[in-house]
């Protein structure tokens, strides 16, 4: 049911169960956030989406609804004052230098930091020393001295993945990440999906195959569909100016809403391993030597040919591939069909 | 699958039988639990391993390897006993109830509690409870349902389920075959099969061979039906299959009985392979040619929920390797036939203009839009679920099958199950995921998995090496001890060519669909003294 809010001084028309955040987005209108991700709940626990409501009162918008009436101010100089001591209270609290930070670029953290001006907080011992565990987990890297304590990745594990892996423990300044039973990251039950890395705003979390190999700022991004299970996941890849693969991040637009798995996520580095074929090769006197393209589909077109003419089309054989395009696919068969002449074509579907 | 993985959350219940889902197809797998777990919806597991939603069933029914028809009767037969079958819908619907009840009267919780190895028999009519008052409630199956030689009948089965519950054909129900490579759909919807040209089109059809040589402007076109990959490997033994071309397969350490596998690839007069990497049955090739890796290539593949999506160029090929279809195209044109073809786009235009189900399609569409097939014409949106408001044949088919034992059943020399399968961190024959360095870390080596008392007495322990024998073949590994296989029932997953599990499995064959009965045979452990 559509009900109408004043926002700066304008009136929005809007729906009943929005957000006031939801309603900003759908007006254009920026809110800073942290802890908000659209793919998991909403906790307000950044308090930096915080806007003034009825003149007097503040909320954060991105977990209160919207009232028939309400007047809302997205930003005065108030609430930048309010966000500014925020996120000065955050850069105190932890280790944030970008210098030496894999997310240096790619942090919500930074961004909001640049955005509102954010001078160098005053020097002084950082108050709690957090984990860092870099190794344990084959996969991922946990930084903790740069954890905000957003909680997106307590959410990425317990409402994408459904696995509950991380949590929060302590209380107050003590408060840190925990996986259960304070294991590290790799003695957990951790299934590597990575989720938790894909949602994280600073450089708390993040891929071991990041690490060292190239900022944001100098990778470029391809989606494609992973080549794995069934499931079709559209993978946006981040590949780094050498050519190198370092990054998958799920995308919202496919099957899997943003989400992937331990393969989709990890095993995407075979395309470049040094085990690839990179030319043809032929038997000769026993053993596969390397020759040109020429030769090898020159071979290949007569043995065809001389095999069907000596032993009929059905003689030939074709195992086409799951792993394949429908266009390559649909080539072989045709392939089979129209110019060897027998329907012998089959694949992996039974296996 | 016959419905989408969008509905999940519409189900009100869930039956997975025969698919680990959690680490065969993990985005799915998570989707589920979820509803599961916060949505308090309903969820029945039924396989031979404790795997990881068993945790969140509501009833899990830990049956011996190849008792899925038996199971699914049994359910059926608690639902018909107790009234929960959707009558009108079966009526209106379908056709052939009267033999399904008759045959399902024997099938109760008792009888099939005894062959499926299940203590409680209660435990059956709990499920079936479950399952009936649930709407909808949508099934998901895997390998695990057609891997046997009655791997057909176990689908019928579950259709039958789900067309007695009223469960086909409506949102967040169906029966939903999860596909376990990432374009497995797409290959048989574009005629990788030996009976069928592009959307099932049969080759015995003299219409459709006249479209197809219309289309492809040649006089004839081959009628009777080609081999299957078993087949023409039992052909290629007896010197009938001279040649044989693989693009993108392995089937030395994919397909059933290792051994005979690579016995017919040595008596083969010539075999190419099309790879990526220099695979276990490359080393046996005449030839082999280079293609590109899935992120070097345009092209579509077809999803587990009939979903087209284009996958675009992402990296420059590897040293000469070549787009495959451009491989084919050379190879075509050195026969004498005058194909040209300059891109991906240009052979899915060609190729849609004969597959009626993707004759609506085009990149730029699928660029932009959720297409599934049926896609029939430029302008319809696609089909989010099939079989609505009335089936594909017109009434939707009871089929009254019995169960039937697998092939081979355990004797005192081979007193054990053995069942195989995959891995949440590794694919297939590992081409792929044992070159990713992060998953080969992760799990690096084989293992067998066996249930603590059966360890003892064999005198295992966990971690030592043991062999595992089959009639075909042995091989050694490292035992896991661990309650996830039922007591008597070990598994083995299959990516590993150092044990590799298809050295054991066996190539029995489903008579209709010729699908490997992988997932049972009977097996022996012995630990292996240093």
């Amino acid at each position: 049911m559509a009900i109408k809010i004043t926002l700066d001084g304008r009136e929005v028309e809007c729906e009943r169960g929005m957000t006031i955040l939801e309603v900003c987005n759908k007006q254009g209108i920026r809110i800073p956030t942290l802890c908000y991700h659209p793919q998991v709940s909403k906790t307000g626990a950044c308090r930096l989406c915080i806007v003034r409501v009825n003149k007097t009162m503040f909320k954060t918008a991105c977990t209160e609804p919207v009232v028939d009436g309400m007047n809302v101010i997205s930003c005065d100089d108030e609430l930048i004052f309010i966000r500014k001591s925020l996120l000065n209270l955050l850069l105190l609290e932890g280790d944030h230098n970008c210098l030496y930070c894999e997310a240096n670029g790619n942090c919500e953290l930074q961004s909001l930091c640049h955005e509102y001006g954010i001078e160098i907080p005053p020097a002084g011992d950082i108050r709690n020393v957090r984990t860092r565990d870099v190794t344990s987990s084959e996969g991922l890297r946990r930084e903790e001295n740069r954890c905000i304590l957003c909680g997106r990745c307590v959410k990425a594990c317990a409402e994408i993945q459904m696995n509950r892996v991380w949590d929060f423990a302590g209380r107050g300044s003590h408060a840190h990440l925990t996986t259960h039973i304070q294991d590290v990251l790799g003695d957990s039950e951790c299934v590597q999906c990575g989720q938790c890395v894909q949602l994280c705003p600073t450089g708390a979390l993040s891929f071991q195959t990041v690490y060292g190999r190239g900022l944001e700022w100098e990778l470029t991004k391809k989606s494609s569909i992973c080549i794995y299970c069934g499931v079709g996941c559209k993978i946006d890849f981040s590949i780094n100016p050498q050519g190198e693969l370092v990054r998958a991040d799920g995308a919202l637009d496919g099957p899997n809403k943003g989400h992937l798995c331990v393969k989709g996520r990890f095993g995407f580095d075979f395309v470049q391993s040094p085990k690839r074929l990179k030319t043809p090769l032929v038997r000769k006197n026993g053993e596969l030597v390397p020759t040109s393209w020429d030769e090898a589909l020159n071979h290949v077109a007569d043995r065809l040919k001389q095999i069907k003419t000596e032993n009929g089309s059905d003689s030939v054989m074709a195992f086409t591939s799951a792993k394949c395009t429908n266009e390559e696919n649909y080539l072989l068969q045709k392939f089979i069909r129209a110019v060897i002449g027998t329907n012998n074509i089959d694949h992996c579907a039974r296996l | 699958m016959t419905n989408s993985i969008r509905e999940i959350p519409v189900s009100e219940a869930f039956l997975i039988i025969g698919s680990n889902t959690t680490e065969n197809h993990p985005v799915i797998g998570a989707m589920i639990k979820k509803a599961v777990i916060t949505g308090g919806k309903k969820l029945v597991v039924v396989d031979p391993r404790k795997i990881e939603m068993a945790k969140y069933a509501d009833v899990f029914l830990q049956i011996l390897p190849g008792t899925n028809i038996a199971i699914l009767n049994g359910l059926m037969h608690v639902i018909i006993k107790e009234g929960l079958h959707d009558k009108e819908y079966i009526n209106s619907r379908c056709e052939g109830f009267a033999d399904l009840e008759k045959t399902l009267e024997r099938y109760t919780p008792e009888y099939v509690a005894d062959i499926c190895g299940i203590d409680d028999p209660e435990m059956i009519r709990k499920a079936a409870r479950i399952l009936g008052n649930a709407k909808p409630m949508a099934a998901y199956y895997c390998m695990g349902i057609t891997q046997f030689k009655s791997g057909v009948n176990g689908v019928k089965s579950v259709a039958n389920l789900q067309m007695l519950l009223g469960n086909l054909g409506v949102a967040g129900g169906g029966v939903n075959p999860l596909r376990g490579q990432s374009n497995v759909q797409g290959a048989c919807d574009m005629g990788g099969l030996p009976n069928v040209f592009t959307a099932y089109q049969p080759v015995t059809n003299p219409d459709a061979r006249q479209k197809f040589q219309n289309a492809w402007k040649i006089p004839t076109l081959p009628e009777k039906p080609g081999l299957t990959i078993v087949e023409s490997m039992n052909l290629a033994i007896e010197g009938k299959v001279k040649a044989l071309y693989v693009m993108g397969e392995n089937p030395v350490i994919s397909d059933p009985n290792q051994h005979h596998v690579i016995e017919a690839l040595k008596s083969l007069d010539f075999l190419v392979v099309q790879d990526i990497m220099l695979t276990e049955t490359a080393e046996y090739a005449d030839v082999v040619l280079p293609g590109c890796a899935f992120l070097e290539k345009d092209g579509t593949v077809s999803n587990t929920e009939r979903r087209v999506q284009v996958m675009r160029k992402a990296l420059n090929p590897i040293g000469d390797a070549r787009d495959d279809w451009w491989i084919i195209t050379e190879i075509a044109r050195r026969m004498g036939v005058e194909w040209v073809y300059n891109s991906a786009e240009e052979i899915f235009e060609e190729l849609r203009a004969v597959t009626p189900s993707y004759a609506g399609m085009t990149y730029e569409r699928l660029e932009n839009e959720l297409l599934q097939w049926p896609c029939p014409t430029i302008g319809h949106p696609g089909t989010q679920f099939l079989h609505k408001d009335r089936f594909a044949r017109g009434l939707g088919l009871f089929t009254a099958i019995e169960y039937t034992p697998p092939a081979e059943q355990v004797d005192p020399e081979y007193p054990l199950v053995l069942t195989t399968g995959r891995l949440l961190e590794h694919f297939h024959t590992g081409t792929m995921s044992r070159n990713s360095k992060i998953l080969d870390a992760i799990v690096p080596e084989p293992y067998v998995e066996i249930f603590p008392n059966d360890a003892e007495n064999y005198n295992i322990s966990d971690g030592e090496i043991v062999s595992v024998s089959t009639r075909r073949g042995s091989i050694r590994l490292k035992a896991f001890v661990t309650k996830r296989p039922k007591p008597n029932v070990v598994f083995i997953p299959f990516h590993f060519h150092e044990a590799c599990a298809n050295v054991l499995t066996i190539d029995a064959l489903d008579p209709l669909c010729k699908i490997p009965e992988f997932k049972v045979c009977a097996c022996k452990i012995e630990k292996v003294y240093p």
